[in-house]
């Protein structure tokens, strides 16, 4: 039983998250930090536009790493 | 027909034809290899399945209030397009290979061939099994995209025509030709899709937290663009860094002869 739900969840964070959960929690971050800020009244939207951005070119970044020292060993 | 709207069918018929495509691959080698019956029931069974799926969720979705189902919806469709997004662009960088239906084609070809058969009930279990499993989870991905796009857009119903209208399409093509589609441009339409997606997902999450975009709906436009940009620079360094890098690597093999 406890594996079945094991692979259930397996299943929904691979589909969700998939291969890098660092954008999954830099997104989540930015939400909260944009929630923050609406609640003082600062409309700042480019947050999220901000870390979407930063977050997509740091997973490019360690992928191309990844790659690297995968072809030269 | 808004903008809006338009952008929701584009975006659902898109991820239904790259999915719809790669479900293809291996309901076509299973029918070719086990006899069309079992596959197509398999087939058939994975799409009603889905349909259900979005029949059940779609209300039951509806009936949140609109800033919280913008919050939850839109982080999870931006959070799953960045996913499209970085593997189109990884693809387009030379960093991951390209899905190739042909090669993928002949595997599943050469398992659906070596497995042993097993009729029951006058079916054979391996080629439902695997038919069903190939739409279903393909499909999946579609019904999440219809489900989540469609709710925040008010028109699932909408939604689920593009994605309709694709699955018939890609049907039509592969009856016709007998071979899986490999000339589809599916890392082209990955990339839309998954800057399709990105731009809603921000846009939603950040409506849902009590934030008003600059120029209201239109930012939208804004917002693609941006990431379109960003996008297209991402590729080009990447190619630039994946030649750099195979320029050193030939020269360090011909250092060696």
């Amino acid at each position: 039983m406890m594996m079945y739900l094991k692979n259930f969840l397996l299943f929904w964070y691979d589909f969700i998250v998939g291969d890098d959960w660092m954008i999954a929690a830099g997104v989540v971050m930015a939400l909260v930090l944009s929630a923050a800020l609406a609640r003082r009244g600062l409309n700042a939207w480019w947050v999220m536009l901000v870390t979407v951005v930063v977050m997509l070119a740091a997973s490019l970044w360690r992928e191309t790493r990844r790659s690297r020292s995968r072809s030269s060993a | 027909m808004t903008t809006g709207m338009a952008i929701l069918v584009l975006t659902a018929f898109l991820a239904s034809a790259v999915e719809a495509v790669e479900a293809l691959t291996v309901v076509l080698a299973v029918g070719i290899t086990r006899g069309w019956r079992s596959s197509l029931i398999g087939a058939g069974t994975a799409t009603l399945a889905l349909a259900g799926v979005i029949a059940a969720l779609g209300p039951a979705l509806s009936l949140m209030p609109i800033d919280i189902l913008r919050v939850i919806v839109g982080t999870l469709l931006l959070v799953f397009g960045l996913q499209w997004l970085r593997k189109a662009i990884l693809r387009a960088g030379r960093y991951k290979a390209f899905r190739d239906e042909v090669v993928l084609y002949r595997a599943e070809l050469a398992k659906a061939q070596a497995a042993g058969t097993t009729i029951r009930a006058g079916m054979d279990w391996y080629a439902f099994t695997l038919a069903f499993k190939g739409v279903f989870l393909e499909g999946l991905e579609v019904a999440f995209i219809v489900l989540a796009f469609g709710t925040s857009q008010g028109s699932i119903p909408l939604a689920a025509l593009g994605a309709g209208i694709a699955l018939v399409l890609v049907v039509a093509v592969a009856a016709l030709v007998h071979q899986p589609l490999s000339r589809v441009p599916e890392n082209t339409m990955k990339f839309v899709v998954g800057l399709m997606l990105a731009t809603f997902g921000i846009f939603w999450s950040v409506e849902g937290t009590g934030m008003a975009w600059p120029g209201a709906d239109v930012a939208l436009l804004g917002i693609l663009a941006f990431l379109t940009l960003v996008s297209l620079g991402l590729v080009a360094v990447l190619r630039r860094m994946y030649e750099r890098q195979a320029l050193i690597a030939a020269n360090a093999a011909s250092m060696g002869e």
